[in-house]
């Protein structure tokens, strides 16, 4: 248990997704105009990370990994170099059907968040927590506690950036800086800060 | 003709860069750029695979049904890169294990996916293989800038070669240790822009609030 929380305050701040690994920065740039959508986005994210990375965790340990067929009667077969093309087939598929559930059973949470999902299937956050329980051989109960507390740093990053570039746009800011550069000197100082983080033993 | 495909193939490189003016794909961009060698490796790997992912997009375009076409993109270019991956890790292991997850990242490269919905899906399999090359170019293009800088700096080499002696080997050089973590990527790709945009005003972005000016005082 102890160790799941240390993973969790691990993932959401020394190692966050967006500020440590430059994971998810297409849309981090993109839709962090405003606060509002922001916290969207972040959940969105939050709630797909946490769906998809214990989701591919059971594929890898029951399907993929060298001996993992043995079940079937297959105790050889190594389909790890499938890998990546199964990860993404699950994220899209549980995008899809998220939006489609959401769609039907709420409606309201659909509207929120609707315009939101087909732009995760591609943020690399996603697929980035996949390949890192991958690499890093987490069991299920870490990854469940990884998906879910990447998404949150992931979110925490983007709601934050957000609120600075909603104070960001009043001030005098140099003409070539004007908008895409200044948002990456801020997203800098801001992994400055969470480089702080990194000094905390667990 | 022929001015049309040197267009489609420069283009991308300064005056419609991936990265600076389309703001896509940075995500790689900024986390393999400590040294040269790693950006020079996911320069390549991704030309390569936006150029074929285009090319193959294209020759498909007509038999694509337009509501599943995101997945069928999305295998083109996952084979793609398994093909990538499975190249790096047989003949440059080393390499591959620095790149670590952002090979398998190239599938969510913006670029990748970028170029393929915008440029690939309406145009013949010529053009958009010229255009894939072009932005992949585009993109190594940045990418060696930054590791150039980051490298030099941070670590006084290029390449691994040693090009300002540090003093950590008797040489002269005091390495600044900032620019090999992360943050300093940000500034150095955020200070770029700037610079791209003050030799390109056309790039400027407008502002969303101007400053007024007290006059009369």
């Amino acid at each position: 248990m102890e160790g799941l929380i240390s993973l969790a305050v691990k993932a959401i701040f020394v190692e966050n997704l967006a500020l440590s690994f430059f994971l998810g920065m297409c849309t981090f740039i993109a839709v962090s105009k405003k606060i509002s959508t922001a916290i969207g986005l972040g959940i969105s994210v939050m709630v797909v990370q946490a769906i998809t990375v214990p989701t591919n965790n059971l594929l890898l340990t029951y399907l993929l990994k060298p001996g993992a067929l043995a079940w079937a009667g297959f105790p050889d077969v190594d389909l790890t170099f499938l890998g990546l093309i199964s990860y993404i087939g699950v994220i899209a598929a549980m995008v899809q059907i998220l939006e489609m559930a959401l769609d039907k059973y709420f409606p309201p949470l659909y509207n929120a968040l609707g315009i939101f999902l087909p732009l995760i299937t591609v943020n690399c956050a996603i697929l980035g927590g996949s390949l890192f329980m991958v690499e890093r051989d987490y069991n299920f109960a870490e990854a469940a506690t990884y998906g879910v507390s990447s998404g949150f740093g992931w979110a925490l990053a983007i709601v934050a950036m957000a609120g600075v570039r909603e104070k960001l746009k009043y001030s005098d800011v140099p003409d070539g800086l004007q908008g895409l550069g200044i948002t990456f000197i801020t997203a800098g100082l801001m992994a400055m800060a969470f480089m702080s983080f990194s000094g905390v033993k667990l | 003709m022929a001015q049309k495909r040197r267009e489609l193939l420069l283009d991308p490189l300064v005056d419609n860069n991936p990265i600076t003016l389309q703001v896509l794909g940075i995500c790689s961009a900024l986390a393999v750029t400590s040294s040269l060698k790693v950006a020079f490796v996911m320069a390549l790997a991704v030309t390569f695979v936006t150029a074929f992912s285009s090319l193959f997009i294209s020759i498909l375009r007509s038999q694509i049904p337009n509501s599943i076409r995101i997945i069928v993109q999305m295998v083109i270019i996952a084979s793609l890169v398994i093909l990538v991956d499975q190249v790096l890790k047989a003949y440059a292991f080393e390499i591959s294990k620095t790149l670590s997850v952002f090979v398998g990242l190239i599938i969510t490269n913006c670029i990748v996916m970028g170029r393929a919905e915008a440029f690939a899906m309406s145009n013949p399999p010529g053009a958009a293989f010229l255009d894939g090359i072009g932005n992949g170019l585009g993109y190594g293009l940045i990418l060696m800038l930054v590791g150039f800088i980051r490298e030099l700096f941070g670590s006084g080499s290029l390449f691994g070669v040693t090009i300002l002696e540090t003093v950590n080997n008797g040489g002269w050089y005091v390495p600044n240790g900032m620019l090999l973590l992360p943050p300093s990527a940000f500034f150095v790709i955020g200070l770029l822009i700037w610079g791209f945009r003050t030799w390109k005003p056309a790039q400027v972005e407008d502002r969303e609030f101007k400053i007024q000016t007290v006059e009369g005082h």
